[in-house]
């Protein structure tokens, strides 16, 4: 979807309060970072799949990728002591051809780290090794599995998509991945397919567990729910079949003061493929920089400026603190 | 007139009710609560019964709100149509039970 459309439909909802008016009345305007521990990297806009919520709107006919000399940068932007984090996003990270390299580089810095990964890839066979390679580098695997319903995952995913992600789950859990004590992490996460909230974090989890260890025999360590955040392909949806208005009142009414402390931007600096900086995946999709004076590029990594940097926020950000809350670290007021 | 009796927007006035005779609508809100939340039941049972209880009572705005609930609890459509299919079977079933009365009184008044 044209960026200017989006940014048309996002400020065109005529509604008197902003979420920085919202932020206003709880005393938590303007929205300032806590620190950096973590740098998302979203390496490849390129994707396997082309779901029908991606806000990155990836596809197989993507191109944008990270240069190497971006990923080299972000190595030694993650060297901080304050970063505890790698945490890699695409698109499909694996069909980054550098993944490989950078994973075995970033697994000797010693920090958490995290690849974001829609599992189904997992059983292509360019990209089959990526398991063995994930399992060597002490990767987390967080996997998308947006529902336990067959039909409505392959509904947002593609036709046999359910079962390929069941297929690379159970890959996963043989190499140790989601098994107490073998300390390899599989997290799964869950998104709505449609134009709702997701319910409580554990309530869902429970849901998860129950269910895939008896239909597939699969173990997991946590479950993450995530809000579908109104842009890309997925603000489209809502536009297209007439959830917009109705969504949006939905997230404004479900505003929870408690997920602001904690939503992810304030912890988090994101890296976009091209090398720029954000305050979050979805700022960097809706092309928002960073406020003045954080740097612009990864390259130019401050860490002080971009620790202390104020938020630049948005009516999409109402996706951040509806309910429990949402972010790719799990629901902001569980924590 | 334009105006609706069930509008989707009257759902936000519910909780509110408790504005008023407010003893009795915090009590209410507050059985409502322990009646619907996990206990025995988990919260996905309560709400398939809720969303039953619903469509049987011909309640809009509970009909939006529990599948809305359903949705987010990840229930799929199926789920939730053999919930009301549960739901429906009870009202045919109960109205079929009455036959009963009539046929006792039949019974009694034939000759
Ligand atoms: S949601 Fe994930 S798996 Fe689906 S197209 Fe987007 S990046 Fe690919
Ligand atoms: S959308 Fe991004 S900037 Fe807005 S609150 Fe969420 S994480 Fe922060």
């Amino acid at each position: 979807m044209d960026l200017r459309e989006q940014h048309a439909l996002l400020d065109g909802l005529d509604h008197p309060e902003s979420f920085a008016d919202r932020l206003r009345s709880c005393g938590a305007y303007p929205l300032r970072a806590a620190s950096v521990e973590i740098l998302q990297m979203n390496i490849t806009r390129r994707c396997n799949l082309c779901c029908r919520h991606c806000h990155v709107e990836s596809s197989p006919a993507r191109a944008e990728e990270m240069s190497r000399e971006d990923m080299k940068a972000s190595l030694r932007a993650a060297a901080h002591p304050s970063i505890t984090t790698l945490d890699v996003t695409g698109g499909a990270p694996e069909m980054h051809p550098n993944l490989e390299w950078f994973l075995r580089e970033a697994a000797m810095m010693g920090k958490r780290l995290l690849v974001r990964s829609n599992a189904a890839i997992l059983l292509d066979a360019p990209y089959r090794h990526f398991a063995d390679v994930y399992a060597e580098t002490g990767v987390e695997v967080v996997a998308s599995l947006p529902g336990l319903s067959r039909e409505n995952t392959d509904r947002m995913r593609g036709p046999g998509v359910f079962d390929r992600i069941i297929a690379a789950l159970v890959e996963l859990n043989a190499r140790g991945y989601g098994k107490p004590g073998s300390g390899h992490v599989l997290d799964l996460v869950h998104n709505p397919v449609g134009a709702f909230l997701p319910a409580s974090q554990q309530t869902l989890e429970d849901e998860y567990r129950i269910k895939l260890r008896r239909d597939f025999g699969i173990e997991f360590n946590r479950l993450y729910c995530l809000t579908n955040c109104p842009v890309g392909r997925y603000l489209d949806y809502l536009r297209r079949s007439d959830n917009l208005i109705d969504y949006m009142n939905l997230l404004r009414q479900s505003f929870n003061s408690a997920a602001v402390g904690n939503v992810m931007c304030r912890t988090t600096v994101s890296v976009g493929s091209d090398g720029r900086l954000f305050d979050c995946d979805f700022n960097q999709i809706l092309d928002l920089p960073l406020s003045h004076p954080a740097p612009g590029r990864i390259g130019d990594f401050d860490y002080d400026a971009l620790a202390r940097r104020e938020i630049v926020v948005r009516s999409h950000c109402f996706s951040c603190t509806a309910g429990a809350g949402s972010s790719c670290q799990g629901a902001p007021a569980d924590k | 007139m334009s105006q609706e009796y069930y509008d989707p927007a009257d759902l936000q006035d519910f909780p509110k009710i408790g504005e008023v005779a407010s003893v009795q609508g915090e009590k209410f809100f507050a059985y409502y609560a322990a009646a619907t939340s996990a206990g025995r039941l988990s919260e996905r049972e309560k709400a398939l019964i809720a969303l039953a209880v619903a469509t049987v009572r011909h309640c809009p705005y509970c009909i939006d709100a529990y599948t809305n609930k359903c949705l987010s609890l990840d229930v799929d459509e199926n789920e939730m149509m053999e919930a009301i299919h549960v739901g429906a079977a009870m009202v045919a079933g109960d109205t079929l039970a009455h036959a009963t009365q009539m046929r006792k009184i039949v019974r009694k008044k034939g000759m």
